[in-house]
């Protein structure tokens, strides 16, 4: 597999010097691997910490910047970050309004997220968090690990990070937070699998003329695999699978997300899809993101995340941002 | 008794060990997690070794703690936490004497992988890194020998299992008919122990 970097042993960290090359409005500590918005701690307002193992840029970093995450904590490929990395961020952002931890629901996030609250606690940080499960995929059950989190992780930081912007003390940003985990679900399907730059061949085989239905965003393999289906097939699955779990009564958000091999093209191919379907079960789509969010490195393949909002998170979702790759309203 | 070489030893031994295994332990990940549990292991444990060097703790229970805290701070993932806090947990227990019986390792153990047990909320059967360390922990007031044996049959056991914790779980019965690689590794670290008792006794 042929690959655009050095040494597999310094993928993240020549990211990191790419990023803070690319965008000066972010300070970026390649050393200890925390990237932050340049000017926090920013007096009254709470801190919005997220990180994850790399490979699914622009997650994490990408989302920092005013009106989103205040910092955060890339690890290595597909691995999550260490708890020091968090307890700098922290320190970093923390204005004494306290700092909100944004975690995807991940065994390995879990416990390094854990591990860094109590440090940071201990450094007089106050410190809440939210857990993000949106991934219908998974049976949420004693024998699971539980839901993962993936494309509601976008909702999650920009919601919760224009409540913060606002001014929103941390109790109120952590329910809000909460509020859109809560009201998100995802599916996600995949076309190939995915190539880490450590293993350097595919994670695991998907023959030529078949498909994935169900994966994560680290080449766990999925639900079931299928015979190779039609955008429009593909749609009515994935939706379905969502509406299943979650009925809205009110608007939704969707993002229609690519893993990060397939090209918008087909991306908006399928978001009219998706459409079409939404249409045709009643649901009523207040805004559309369509694009490369939540990637799982080279794998081909999109998944789909509805969040049901009501005026005050629209509201919020609406806010001005201003990031490497979310941006308006500024 | 075990003075601080030996546990020096064990722990540059476990490095070698998962260096040695690096790319088998990636394979058993690949199959039902995501392929970097070996290249982690060789990262934490590579600065595991740097560690021990510079700091040159003086006692069993300061190599295992300062061990432990090395991994927390290196690895990340689920095994950062939970390797780290087995030797930190072990080594705590182990207290700050300057040598400790087969008995006291044994016991000091227990309470790491108690430890693991709780941080990690699994139990056995659940196809982790616990179906290799109960047995061999409970093996351990036997002998090495013994712990190494059962650590390795507990790992061999994981491959009829369905995850219940951790990545593989996502899974479910698509995780049956593979060797956990957490298991595996866990089954390695026991190895290394025995090896580092038969290699060079208690060192004093």
């Amino acid at each position: 597999m042929r690959m655009l970097i050095n040494v597999p042993e310094t993928v993240v960290a020549d990211a990191l010097r790419g990023i803070a090359a690319a965008h000066p409005e972010l300070t970026v500590d390649v050393d200890n691997r925390v990237v932050v918005r340049r000017d926090a701690p920013v007096a009254g307002k709470v801190g919005l910490v997220s990180g994850g193992g790399s490979g699914h840029e622009p997650l994490h970093a990408g989302f920092v910047g005013p009106g989103m995450l205040s910092a955060a904590c890339p690890g290595e490929v597909f691995t999550s970050p260490v708890p020091d990395q968090m307890v700098r961020a922290a320190a970093a952002v923390d204005s004494g309004a306290g700092v909100l931890f944004v975690v995807k629901n991940y065994t390995g996030d879990v416990l390094n997220f854990e591990m860094a609250a109590e440090l940071a606690e201990d450094e007089g940080v106050q410190i809440a968090k939210v857990l993000v499960n949106d991934d219908v995929a998974v049976t949420d059950s004693l024998f699971t690990a539980g839901r993962r989190g993936t494309g509601a992780t976008l909702f999650v930081e920009k919601i919760a990070g224009a409540a913060a912007e606002e001014g929103a003390p941390l109790e109120r940003v952590e329910a809000i937070g909460r509020r859109v985990n809560e009201a998100s679900r995802s599916f996600g399907v995949a076309l190939s699998s995915v190539t880490t730059p450590a293993k350097g061949s595919p994670t695991f085989d998907l023959p030529p003329g078949e498909l994935e239905l169900g994966i994560g965003i680290h080449g766990e393999p999925g639900r079931e695999r299928r015979p190779m289906m039609t955008s429009g097939e593909i749609a009515d699955f994935a939706v379905d699978a969502i509406l299943e779990d979650l009925r809205p009564d009110n608007p939704v958000l969707l993002l229609v997300n690519g893993m990060g091999a397939t090209p918008l093209l087909e991306l908006y191919g399928f978001n009219a899809e998706v459409q079409r379907v939404l249409s045709e079960r009643h649901v009523v789509v207040a805004r559309t993101l369509v694009g490369n969010y939540v990637t799982s490195l080279d794998m081909a393949g999109c998944s789909v995340t509805l969040c049901q909002v009501d005026e005050e998170l629209l509201r919020l979702w609406d806010a001005p941002v201003e990031t490497p790759a979310l941006r308006w309203g500024r | 008794m075990l003075d601080v070489d030996f546990f020096r030893r064990w722990m540059a031994a476990a490095a070698a060990a998962v260096d040695r295994e690096a790319d088998r332990l990636t394979e058993l990940d690949s199959a039902i997690g995501d392929a970097d549990h070996g290249s982690n292991m060789q990262r934490g444990f590579a600065a595991v070794t740097a560690v021990l060097e510079k700091e040159d703790p003086q006692t069993p229970g300061a190599v295992l703690v300062l061990a432990g805290r090395q991994l927390i701070s290196t690895v990340g993932g689920a095994s950062g936490p939970l390797y780290g806090t087995l030797l930190r947990r072990t080594g705590k227990a182990l207290g700050d004497a300057p040598a400790v019986t087969d008995q006291q390792l044994a016991e000091a153990f227990a309470s790491g992988v108690a430890a693991v047990g709780q941080l990690g909320g699994a139990q056995a059967g659940d196809k982790t890194m616990l179906d290799a360390l109960l047995p061999g922990v409970e093996a351990l007031g036997t002998s090495y020998a013994a712990a190494r044996e059962a650590a390795e049959a507990g790992a061999t056991a994981t491959v009829p299992m369905q995850a219940r914790k951790g990545r593989a779980s996502y899974l479910g019965e698509r995780s049956i008919g593979h060797q956990d690689p957490g298991a595996t590794s866990s089954a390695l670290l026991i190895a290394t122990l025995a090896e580092s008792y038969e290699r060079g006794g208690g060192g004093s």
